[in-house]
């Protein structure tokens, strides 16, 4: 919203200066955005004459002008076509900075000729676009005199932005009230006397009242629409509203002014009564803004017996606008319901200023008014005859009364504000304040109250109870007045808030950055391309703002994938990234850890050792040592395959707790989803599924459970067995560390080794057992008997002992 | 006999300073203590002595053994050293030449900023809340006094899920974390102290804004709290946040359909080398301004029913803050669009170590 210091005294009697008025906006709750003077940038322009102009000796298009600027005649080059002697136009003097391009004048020579400054268009000074030749001021215009003076361009625009509870704050004089509670001034009293007309109003039918409960309407005949006045012109374009005609701009004027959109119909193009209704469906409609609307009965409208010449309370129609020829019109001036307006204009996709004020609920005692201001206005600067005015329907009523405690100023709102203080703010901003005894009955304010009832003014549908008078209180009073009030706490040391869910995410965060990964945070939106690999993903938006930001991701990878590529792009030689977020599936949101690695895992190095890529084998490591941070019981996991299409299908595989329980995939992503991201090098990952891991069991506190080292010293046994190619590594480990679990307490596999000694279709592996004595040391025989057992148990799986 | 031991003496000790490795040294040891050595031998013939002689000889004998002996460790000990110092010599390597890397990993900002306010408001007595982002209307909107044609509506650029079957628009991407206010009201029994960190969604992108990005909420349902108790948490929290005591506020009325009354929080700063740092007094600087960094109020009775609860018994205040802006005000961030791009520079560069865990003791910045 903006409007300018001449405006807005036009409603509030004060002396307050420029500061005052801007800290005091904000303070009670009109931010102000910005404060500008468009005087201040035509600082050094002066109104100035021409005395002589002669053609310049070197070029055909440019003159050399005698310029008095009232202190002394200066040389001026010039290639206006319309400079000429006796005109009296704008000089910009040496050191002034043309508002349209930012350059500073200077004394120079123009093909030799010396010039003191530039005669100015309307263009250069930003005041319209005209540049066919320099401004041509009246003949009597006071040479000499700063031309934002003349022109009435000290004139500082405010622009402030009004919350959407504040309606009654879209019109200047909305904002001079609260300038005025604030302490800034009076509010002037407003002139809105009737205007008696002649003969009958316009006929008006209302079939839809519930779209618009009230319409009223006057005639106005013999009007002449030109421009309007130099005033009115001013202040619509200081505030960036292009002036268009006498009665298109009073309407306008009046929106601002009073916060009181108006429409103006050419009342010859109208015919037959005017009608509010409900639009038919597929009904259409060209606005003023020249596009072609197409209606349906949820809209409300106004119609005559050709069809609809108004979506009500959004936009007037096109065929029934004013223009230069109109003579007789008939001045709106209604309430539209809020509700329906802002279900309309979202249908429509239409926004316009009237839109705005009807969907936060102009003021609807304010018609009367309304009205007789329009149609003074239109009578005072188009002449003709006002008829009588119509009045249809009936006026909502709005504006609630609430019993009110003046104790919740301190209660609720934290600052104590006595209540003849908080009687006269109300009142200052238009609520009626009627003090009660404890009947009910009024009392006066001094003479000890139980309640005060207070009516809100009609143009303030925002407040709707005790919590919005005390905010009316606090913002005027001071809200920067509250004083600071502690919080209570719990004696002693603050104890600790972190759900167990929290606790985990940043245990798996601070190990993955100490593993040397990066943390990412990536989009949770991927497109329909990224997703598709994944199983496409459950939600799509409806409105996305890119095709590549419109599925929720099913994975984390494909977010941490283009990243990879970005990285890889800009040059990293190596990517380790992770990213702890959630995926989105139909059911649920899921909490899970995502890790890429990506580029070379080892640089070449002076050792002999050369660059080594990243292996599923890096992807395990980072998912096993994840897993173990989080409390996984890593040493039961298995691993097994099935990781999905997303991966290398030889390359990879997933840890589960039992056959079910995934709790995570690693391994090299499968080469036909690195193409869909333009990756060509290999890429392993690990994304683990946080809500699949097994809290944390028993609630014994801090207790662990009873330990000490054993006494005897744990000895090692090799073994290497034969085994099919086929059978898991894994399997023949766990085989052999199950085989007497009293006394192995390890097993590791330490050697694969195919070739010359082995036969065909068959591996070595080699496992090295850790025994741990309890009580004595094992006899040869106790070792010889687990040595038995493990053959046996590694036999089960098809292997022989090598000799 | 004297005479053969003083020369037999002389003549070891030379032999043993003369030898040149362990080798010869040992042919020394040899021809002196071996079975068939000189000093062996003078020691077997003390047996065949008589007493007086042996009283006599046996000192001297055994002493010239002890001399000696003594002689050849001491000789194999500097012969060792000065082998052991030239193999050291011989291994010498270049030391200025590089070592193998270890990846340094690092925490998003976001993360570090979110583990922050946790711990500050722990000590404020909040516990941390969250609630999906894949959200419905009734808990992004209605609930929180937002109807259908509602114009705040309007300045959230909400994205929404296809209409339902039945042609209700239910399901969108929350606009804001408030709606954990609603769900923790109703799941939980007041008093209530929670903040709730998340990611948040609105269709808006341009230099300073992210179609997602994060914000925190607070929320405190209590009996007899005010105004006052907002403005007290808020600025215990930045002092604590920017660990400066000059955190200056400025509170503006403001408008937000699920707080009455509603305001604006302004923090204020000064510019310093082109960045704004926050603290000081902008009334009180010639080089200072405010900065919006907050939207708070009073939560709005409608808000607290719809919840379950009853707005004659319980009162509170709520607000709202991004994290991602609160990152950059602290650590010096200036564009938004890069926290979530990834790029493993701007990882490094603003990112956080793994052991860089805020505590209230060690602090809650890096």
């Amino acid at each position: 919203m903006k409007f300018t210091l001449s405006w807005l005294k036009e409603h509030l009697d004060t002396d307050a200066s420029l500061t005052d008025i801007e800290e005091a906006l904000t303070r009670v709750g009109l931010e102000v955005e910005g404060v500008e003077n468009p005087g201040e940038k035509l600082n050094g322009f002066r109104v100035a004459k021409v005395l002589t102009a002669e053609r310049h000796p070197q070029a055909d298009k440019l003159q050399v002008l005698t310029v008095d600027t009232g202190a002394q005649v200066l040389q001026v080059v010039c290639g206006a076509p319309n400079a000429r002697a006796g005109l009296v136009g704008v000089l910009g003097t040496p050191g002034a900075v043309v508002p349209a391009n930012g350059m500073a004048l200077k004394i120079a020579a123009v093909r030799g000729v010396e010039s003191n400054g530039m005669m100015c268009s309307t263009r250069e000074l930003e005041l319209g676009d005209d540049h066919d030749g320099i401004i041509e001021l009246p003949a009597d215009a006071p040479v000499g005199a700063a031309f934002a003076d003349y022109a009435d361009l000290n004139d500082p625009v405010f622009d402030i932005s009004i919350t959407p509870n504040r309606q009654d704050c879209m019109g200047v004089r909305g904002i001079a009230r609260d300038l005025a509670a604030a302490g800034l001034g009076t509010l002037k009293p407003l002139d809105a006397e009737p205007v008696a007309g002649e003969g009958a109003g316009p006929e008006v039918k209302i079939e839809a009242p519930e779209g618009c409960p009230a319409y009223y309407g006057q005639t106005v005949s013999g009007v002449t629409n030109g421009a309007s006045p130099d005033w009115m012109q001013r202040r619509l374009k200081a505030i960036g509203q292009r002036p268009i005609s006498a009665l298109v701009d009073i309407t306008n004027y009046v929106m601002i002014d009073l916060g009181r959109p108006l429409h103006v119909y050419d009342k010859a193009k109208l015919s037959g009564a005017l009608t509010v209704r409900k639009a038919r469906a597929g009904e259409q409609v060209l606005a003023l803004n020249e596009k072609t609307y197409t209606l349906d009965e949820t809209i409300t409208v106004i119609a005559d017996a050709n069809g609809v010449h108004d979506i009500g309370g959004i936009m007037g129609g096109e065929d029934t606008g004013v223009s230069e020829t109109t003579t007789d019109v008939v001045i709106e001036c209604a309430f539209f319901d809020p509700d329906h307006i802002a279900r309309a204009g979202q249908k429509l996709n239409l926004t316009s200023d009237a839109r705005s004020r009807f969907e936060r609920g102009v003021d609807p005692a304010f018609l009367e008014d309304g009205i007789a201001i329009a149609t003074r206005l239109v009578l005072a600067l188009c002449g003709g005859t006002a008829s009588a005015v119509t009045r249809a329907g009936k006026l909502p009523h709005v504006g609630i009364t609430t019993g009110y405690d003046p104790r919740l100023a301190e209660t609720l709102g934290g600052l104590a504000v006595p209540a003849a203080r908080q009687v006269e703010i109300l009142e200052s901003l238009g609520f009626t304040v009627q003090p009660l005894d404890g009947n009910g009955d009024p009392v006066d304010l001094d003479r000890g109250f139980d309640m005060l009832r207070v009516t809100a003014p009609s143009w303030r549908r925002d407040v709707d109870g005790p919590a919005d008078l005390v905010e009316e209180v606090i913002r005027i009073a001071g809200i920067d007045n509250v004083p600071s009030t502690p919080l209570s706490r719990l004696p002693g040391v603050a104890r600790p808030t972190a759900t167990p869910e929290q606790k985990l995410e940043r245990k798996l965060r601070r190990t993955a950055a100490a593993r040397g990964l990066n943390e990412a945070v990536t989009w949770s939106f991927v497109s329909e391309a990224e997703a598709a690999p994944f199983g496409d993903g459950a939600w799509t938006l409806a409105n996305p703002i890119s095709e590549d930001m419109k599925v929720m991701r099913p994975s984390l990878l494909p977010g941490l994938l283009g990243a990879v590529e970005r990285n890889l792009k800009r040059g990293a030689p190596s990517v380790r990234l992770f990213e702890l977020g959630r995926r989105y599936l139909a059911e649920a949101e899921r909490p899970t850890l995502g890790v890429l690695l990506a580029g070379a895992k080892r640089p070449r190095g002076w050792q002999g050792v050369k660059a080594q890529s990243f292996t599923a084998f890096d992807a395990k490591a980072e998912a096993l040592a994840l897993l173990e941070a989080a409390g996984a019981p890593v040493a039961n996991l298995q691993v097994m395959g099935e990781a999905g299409d997303v991966w290398h299908p030889g390359q990879s595989a997933t840890l589960r707790l039992g056959p079910k329980t995934v709790l995570a995939a690693f391994g090299m992503v499968h080469p036909s989803v690195l193409k869909a991201f333009d990756l060509d090098g290999d890429v392993a990952a690990v994304e683990l599924y946080l809500d699949a891991l097994p809290g944390k069991r028993g609630g014994t506190g801090f207790m662990r459970t009873a330990y000490t080292p054993p006494a005897l010293q744990a000895v090692t046994r090799d073994f290497a067995f034969l085994v099919p190619d086929s059978l898991a590594a894994g399997d023949l480990v766990r085989a052999v560390k199950g085989a007497d679990k009293a006394a192995i307490v390890d097993a590791r596999l330490f050697d694969v080794f195919t070739g010359t000694g082995v036969p065909e279709g068959q591996k070595s592996l080699a496992i090295e057992i850790t025994l741990q004595p309890g009580e004595k040391s094992f006899t040869d025989e106790a070792l010889k008997a687990i040595a038995d057992k493990v053959v046996a148990a590694a036999a089960k799986l098809g292997a022989a002992l090598r000799g | 006999m004297t005479t053969d031991l003083d020369q037999l003496r002389t003549d070891l000790l030379g032999a043993i300073d003369a030898a040149a490795g362990l080798e010869p040294l040992e042919a020394v040891r040899v021809h002196a203590l071996g079975k068939q050595g000189a000093i062996t031998g003078l020691l077997k013939t003390l047996g065949g002595m008589s007493p007086e002689a042996r009283q006599e000889q046996g000192p001297r004998i055994h002493g010239l053994r002890e001399a000696v002996t003594e002689a050849l460790a001491a000789r194999k000990a500097a012969l060792e050293k000065a082998a052991l110092d030239a193999r050291l010599a011989s291994e010498t390597l270049d030391m200025t030449l590089p070592v193998d890397g270890v990846a340094a990993g690092s925490v998003h900002p976001v993360s570090q900023v979110m583990d922050e306010l946790a711990e500050i408001f722990a000590d404020l007595g909040f516990t941390v809340a969250t609630g999906p982002e894949i959200e419905d209307d009734w808990h992004n909107f209605t609930a929180l006094n937002i109807p259908e044609t509602h114009p705040a509506r309007a300045m959230h650029d909400t994205f929404y899920f296809p209409r339902e079957a039945d042609g209700s628009q239910k399901y969108l991407l929350r606009t804001h974390t408030s709606p954990v206010q609603i769900r923790t009201m109703m799941a939980d029994k007041p008093p209530i102290r929670i903040i709730a960190p998340g990611r948040v969604y609105r269709s808006d992108s341009d230099a300073t804004h992210t179609p997602m990005f994060h914000q925190i909420e607070g929320l405190v349902i209590d009996k007899g709290i005010t105004l006052g108790h907002l403005k007290w948490t808020l600025e215990t929290f930045l002092k604590a946040f920017f660990e400066r005591d000059d955190i200056v506020l400025r509170l503006r009325p403001s408008y937000f359909p699920f707080t009455e009354p509603s305001a604006e929080v302004d923090v204020g700063f000064t510019w310093q080398n082109g960045k704004r740092v926050i603290g000081g007094d902008p009334r009180a600087s010639e080089n200072g301004g405010w900065m919006e960094v907050l939207g708070s109020g009073m939560v709005h009775r409608k808000v607290i029913e719809a919840a379950g609860l009853d707005p004659e018994e319980w009162q509170g205040f709520a607000f709202g803050t991004g994290v991602d802006r609160l990152a950059m005000l602290k650590y010096g961030m200036d564009d938004l669009r890069a926290f979530f791009d990834g790029d493993l520079r701007w990882l490094r560069h603003y990112g956080f170590s793994a052991l860089d865990v805020p505590t209230l003791s060690g602090g809650v910045g890096a």
